[in-house]
């Protein structure tokens, strides 16, 4: 599980009383191991492990849907990724940033098809942490805290067979919960590792066009294996300290093709 | 704790070395649909899922919260997993109480397991971590020297490690759901078993076992649902901690380690406990290998530090010796080591004792009781509290 999740269990005891205080941290080092034969290894042991279908293969067969489904092109995902990898340009721990146009991320050869290279997140090593504060404490350690007013997380089938993979119900549910709807959205950072993987996770958790997508590039630009999520409600509660946003929110999944999702809301008062 | 909550369905499997008839999803529900028939409900009563199991590395299962949340009703749910090597089914039972100990559900299932037929868990131990010295030689292997430096310390005779294995194993006897059965077992049976590492005797070490166990943990709302839809009294939880501490550090005492005191004292504070030896009338404590009950004493202060094999020898902790603070009446770790799940069934058999329904290995009246689970190098400590009487 990300490291949003441990967030979790950590805003579980806050909301207790147990604690008023505590530090999140997750870390993902991917570049000593293989990480495709790793993740495979996360699929059922008796009747999908034993294919050993890699992540990129599995998230190519949830975009191909999409195109069937007529959800989407391939000129979507390429526009996702320009747009995710400009946005990186102005973060300085973003590991893959450019500028280039989507008709030019079109040249690229499949990966495995219908995804190229610039659909697909990089392999990162990294690492981040959090400190959580409840009510006066948060005020004594930062001027504009970024307070949790919403968080749910939900899970669906793992049999990919089982899900309709072109939609996210989990997604929505946990949005709902978290209550995403009810107010406006300044911006949303979305742990989506594949450039299709965003379309579906808009889509969930009906965010407007207006709504400023993962301006810190994502896990487009950097996808630290069980951190990419946490980093997104750090990111996501950046933007508010700085003043720059009122109201976020920020998505972690696990699993394979959005298996399993959380939704964050934060605001700052 | 801020809301009321307490054990109101309890499943385990049968421990056995090989579940060959189910997959790990099959042993893993079984369990889990146990708990929750005997809370009286259904899946679709239950509004979020904890599942906890010991290293991934074990069965080769990555995250195995994806492959199992079918086969545990949880789709549309919250779903959680915990990570603290052996003391992980404590820990997770713990997650689990404080989503309804926070007010934020109703009902929570968790669950943990270990298929060890599946897995190779002395391969699993062994392998060389970064950063860390090579272990080579399984849990025993590690703690053999531990053990030697509590006798050293201690002064205690030798033959304590195999009188709680004796112990231990004749409380087994009653206990339908333990996976050793040995009628025959005595000091001389134990004696005679293979040295594996020193002092530690074959039959002084926990077996290898599938197994899986889970329990329904529920409001003051779902408690009083149940008590009236199955007759079945809850365990109150008046109680839980954990601790944790890195696996070596300079002047670490790995014999009666901080952590597993810090948290005792939390636990007591919160419980009201100051005399645990009187103010428990049993407890369920994660002894996988025998001389972990003489330290494990002293740990938890049921004793004066050094005297924890007196209590041992003297007869204190067997239920069918009579003694005043029975220990592990399930017959422990020493008798089912389904890994992951063995600290939940520290848990679980606590509620068992509390709820009145442990049959042949009843403690009479049992009113509050104490569940342990310790893991990693003694380095990850859970415990709860639980009661007959509603805080």
């Amino acid at each position: 599980m990300d490291g949003a999740w441990a967030l979790y269990e950590a805003w579980v005891l806050l909301q207790e009383g147990e604690i008023d205080a505590a530090l999140v941290y997750s870390f993902g080092r991917s570049s000593p191991g293989n990480l495709s034969e790793i993740l495979a290894l996360q699929l059922d042991p008796y009747y999908m492990a034993p294919l050993w279908p890699d992540p990129t293969s599995l998230a190519a067969l949830q975009a191909q849907a999409m195109i069937d489904a007529g959800l989407a092109t391939e000129a979507d995902f390429a526009a996702v990724a320009a747009r995710a990898r400009r946005s990186a340009l102005g973060n300085p721990k973003a590991q893959v940033a450019y500028d280039r146009s989507p008709e030019d991320l079109l040249t690229e050869e499949y990966e495995v098809a219908p995804l190229r290279r610039h659909a697909l997140p990089p392999l990162t090593d990294g690492c981040a942490a959090i400190v959580l504060a409840a009510g006066d404490r948060a005020y004594e350690w930062c001027e504009r805290p970024a307070f949790i007013t919403g968080i749910d997380h939900r899970t669906e089938a793992h049999a990919i067979g089982a899900r309709d993979l072109t939609h996210s119900p989990s997604t929505k549910l946990a949005g709902e919960k978290a209550g995403v709807a009810r107010s406006g959205v300044d911006v949303a950072e979305l742990h989506a590792p594949f450039a299709h993987q965003e379309l579906i996770l808009v889509d969930a958790l009906g965010l407007g066009p207006d709504v400023d997508l993962s301006p810190s590039g994502g896990a487009l630009a950097a996808n630290p294996m069980m951190s990419a999520g946490l980093i997104r409600i750090g990111e996501a509660a950046r933007v508010i300290w700085s003043g720059r946003a009122d109201r976020t929110v920020a998505h972690a999944t696990s699993g394979p093709c959005l298996q399993q999702n959380l939704v964050c809301v934060l605001e700052g008062v | 704790m801020s809301e009321r909550c307490a054990v109101i369905g309890i499943g385990q499997t049968v421990a056995k070395s090989k579940r060959e008839d189910v997959s790990i999803a099959g042993l893993v529900r079984e369990a889990a649909l146990m708990a929750v028939e005997d809370a009286g409900l259904t899946f679709a009563d239950i509004d979020a899922v904890v599942i906890g199991k010991a290293p991934d590395m074990f069965e080769g299962v990555m995250m195995p919260e994806l492959y199992l949340a079918s086969a545990l009703g949880a789709v549309g749910k919250p779903l959680m997993r915990v990570h603290t090597a052996g003391s992980v089914g404590g820990s997770t039972a713990i997650v689990a109480a404080h989503l309804v100990a926070s007010g934020i559900h109703n009902r929570v299932l968790t669950v943990a397991f270990e298929k060890q037929s599946d897995s190779d868990a002395m391969w699993a131990l062994s392998v060389p971590q970064p950063f860390s010295s090579p272990l080579l030689a399984g849990a025993g292997g590690y703690f053999a020297p531990i053990i030697r430096a509590y006798m050293h310390r201690s002064g205690a005779p030798r033959d304590i490690g195999m009188k709680v294995a004796v112990k231990d194993r004749l409380h087994a006897l009653k206990n339908p759901y333990a996976h050793l059965h040995l009628p025959d077992i005595s000091l001389k049976m134990v004696e005679d078993s293979m040295m594996l590492w020193d002092p530690l005797h074959y039959l002084e070490s926990c077996p290898s076992s599938d197994g899986a166990a889970a329990m329904v943990i529920g409001s003051e709302r779902a408690v009083a649902q149940a008590e009236s839809d199955t007759g079945r009294r809850p365990a109150w939880i008046h109680g839980m901690a954990m601790r944790s501490e890195p696996t070596s550090f300079a002047g670490r005492d790995q014999v009666n380690p901080q952590a597993g005191r810090d948290c005792a004292a939390d636990l007591y504070r919160q419980a009201g406990i100051s005399d645990p030896r009187a103010d428990f009338d049993m407890a369920e404590v994660y002894v996988p290998f025998s001389w972990y009950e003489p330290m494990w004493l002293e740990n938890l202060g049921f004793c004066a530090e050094g005297d924890g094999w007196k209590l041992t020898d003297a007869g204190a902790t067997s239920l069918i010796g009579g003694g005043d603070i029975p220990w592990n009446c399930s017959g422990g770790v020493l008798s089912s080591n389904p890994i992951g799940a063995s600290g939940m069934l520290r848990f679980l058999e606590t509620a068992l004792q509390i709820r009145g329904l442990a049959g042949e290995h009843q403690v009479p009246d049992a009113r509050r009781a104490l569940g342990q689970a310790y893991g990693g190098g003694s380095q990850f400590f859970s415990m709860w509290v639980v009661s007959v009487d509603k805080p």
